[in-house]
């Protein structure tokens, strides 16, 4: 009996300490990254990094001025065409919505956002590469765009139902019509939480490698306008870490540590101050 | 499906046109339809979506039917081509990364949500939400700096020293390959796991651990007879969620896997996957054949992705709806 005890006590221990060894080993590759990027890429980043176009291949040095430039194009893009959408839509959901409609709109919001990112970009390449002929900053953020929709319009719902009543039937009370209720209260109360999630989805596409390989595609140089195609950091980071060149390997390492920089930077800005007392506004 | 503007709108402005017409002039009502329009956006996109793939596959579906799927050659140059290595290469590699992921997300959702003090939990929660954040290319810039020459010389050599006498573990040790693009996967797909099953955990009824406890049940046999098998099916939920994110992850996976279109029992050898042919090809692909094959492999895993995501979604609700009422701790 005492065997048997001892035995359940010490497995108790034994299970219970390897629950947290996972815990730590998950939670430690974060840090890991984290310093295994800034200790290969910290040395070569430099100022002519940020300023420079890429070297001619078989030169050293050089940097990545236009990846960097074509990378917020993009997501200047994405959230033109992503925000606005997302945002209304959510609108819809929270305030207007029937029964079947926002059903639909929520479950497909949902699915949509699991769909491979590689997806996204054969679809853009359907929707603008093959009627223009040629790849384009276009295709590459309409792709991105895309994968904002969701993201955005799923967070803007979840914080506008989170808007205390009390408020409507203020607004209400006050001889406001429905539309003046929503934009000028309703949204207004939300608008730290929406903006979380536009932020958030911005971030993750900014990482996104996949869909923009074979819509905004690359270039060694400057992109002029919108409807040629361009560089951006995570495809650079792509092509020259499979690259054979070693100074193409370090700038990589560099270019991982700016992106990833820029969007843990975002993340932990966003989660630990802008959400801050969200959940006290939720009653 | 009411899925264009057009056939969407009769479902709230209901009779002729004139009494739309009138009851557009109401700003409420041009509120009510823009918005509308917005939702009805998303919609048309997931069918124009489907459409596209459908038809700019069809030169593939009416060539190879059903073959497509069982064909071992991928020949661009002859005009041949056939799925089935990318399809053994994606469900091989996401098989290693849920035998990795799925015993270290959960083991690590336990500790969150059984365990570990409220701040302390929170922190790690924060901690992981931050490493789902971090993007597929840097694993993949890691996977081919680190992990690949680790391999190749020490983890690699030592799995054929201990377990050389199972087929998975013979042949040369390239570095990459069908087990170093599972390890890459597991790491990626690790918080996904923990986040989901954290959350199935703690909506298990406080109740329930107690009585356990009251029973004389040790902590770990509470949670792992009582709270665990409670939550077993959002778990499940979970590891689908995984599943379908490994399925469909790209650049890590095209960086390490070796990109070599084979079959091979070896997890040492080197394969490719649906998403990294994808990757590697799309772009450089000549001729409508060849496009149209690649569009049908985008086609399957589309769908395939879009399958799990249901069922994950299914299986989650379920059992947070179940655990819902009574506050977890």
């Amino acid at each position: 009996m005492n065997v048997r005890l001892l035995w359940r006590k010490s497995l108790n221990v034994f299970m219970l300490s390897l629950t947290g060894l996972c815990a730590l080993l998950t939670v430690s590759a974060l840090f890991f990254i984290l310093g295994y990027l800034v200790w290969n890429g910290g040395k070569d980043l430099s100022w002519s990094f940020f300023t420079h176009l890429p070297a001619p291949v078989g030169e050293t040095g050089g940097g990545m001025a236009n990846a960097i430039v074509g990378s917020m194009k993009l997501l200047l893009l994405a959230a033109l065409f992503g925000v606005p959408i997302g945002l209304l839509g959510g609108v819809y959901l929270a305030e207007f919505g029937g029964r079947t409609v926002p059903f639909l709109v929520r479950y497909t919001a949902d699915l949509m956002n699991g769909v491979p990112s590689i997806v996204m970009g054969i679809f853009a390449y359907a929707l603008v590469v093959m009627p223009m002929h040629h790849f384009s900053t276009l295709a590459g953020g309409l792709a991105l765009g895309i994968m904002v929709i969701p993201t955005v319009l799923r967070n803007t719902e979840s914080f506008l139902r989170d808007v205390p009543r009390q408020l409507r039937e203020g607004s209400f009370a006050l001889g406001a019509n429905k539309w003046r209720m929503i934009a000028t209260v309703v949204l207004p109360a939300a608008s730290r939480g929406i903006l979380t999630g536009v932020l958030l989805a911005l971030a993750r596409v900014a990482g996104e490698t996949a869909p923009l390989l074979f819509t905004a595609f690359g270039n060694r140089y400057w992109s002029p306008g919108w409807m040629q195609p361009t560089s951006s950091l995570p495809v650079v980071i792509y092509t020259y870490a499979t690259g054979p060149y070693e100074d193409w390997h370090r700038q990589a390492w560099a270019a991982g540590l700016v992106l990833l920089g820029l969007v843990l930077l975002t993340n932990i800005t966003v989660r630990a101050f802008l959400s801050r007392g969200i959940s006290y506004e939720r009653t | 499906m009411a899925t264009t503007p057009n056939a969407a709108t009769p479902v709230d402005f209901t009779g002729n046109s004139r009494s739309l017409l009138r009851r557009l002039t109401g700003a409420d009502e041009i509120a009510h339809l823009i918005t509308l329009i917005a939702a009805a956006t998303l919609l048309l996109i997931t069918v124009l979506l489907v459409y596209q793939l459908w038809v700019l596959s069809g030169e593939a579906r009416s060539r190879f039917g059903w073959a497509f799927f069982v064909t071992k050659t991928w020949d661009p140059v002859a005009g041949d081509f056939g799925a089935l290595p990318f399809i053994y290469g994606t469900l091989v590699t996401s098989a290693v990364a849920l035998l990795i992921a799925v015993p270290l997300g959960v083991g690590a959702a336990i500790f969150l949500a059984e365990l570990a003090p409220p701040k302390l939990s929170s922190s790690l929660t924060f901690v992981s939400d931050l490493l789902a954040a971090v993007p597929s290319v840097i694993y993949g810039l890691l996977g081919v700096f680190l992990l690949v020459p680790l391999m190749r010389t020490t983890f690699q050599p030592a799995l054929k020293k201990v377990l050389g006498f199972l087929p998975l573990f013979q042949g040369p040790a390239y570095g990459i390959g069908f087990l170093t693009a599972g390890i890459v996967l597991a790491i990626m797909v690790v918080p996904f796991v923990l986040s989901v099953s954290r959350e199935v955990l703690l909506a298990v009824p406080r109740d329930q651990r107690e009585a356990a406890l009251a029973l004389g049940a040790t902590k770990w046999e509470s949670t792992w007879r009582v709270v665990v098998p409670a939550a077993r099916i959002g778990i499940f939920g979970s590891v689908f969620l995984a599943l379908a994110r490994a399925l469909g992850e790209t650049m890590a996976v095209t960086m390490v896997i070796g990109n070599n279109p084979k079959i091979a029992a070896s997890l040492f050898s080197p394969g490719y996957s649906i998403a990294a042919v994808l990757a590697n090809e799309f772009s450089e692909a000549t001729g409508n054949l060849y496009l149209s094959a690649l569009i049908e492999l985008g086609l399957v895993l589309f769908l395939l992705t879009f399958v799990l995501n249901g069922l994950a979604r299914l299986l989650i609700v379920i059992t947070t709806a179940r655990g819902s009422g009574v506050l977890p701790t």
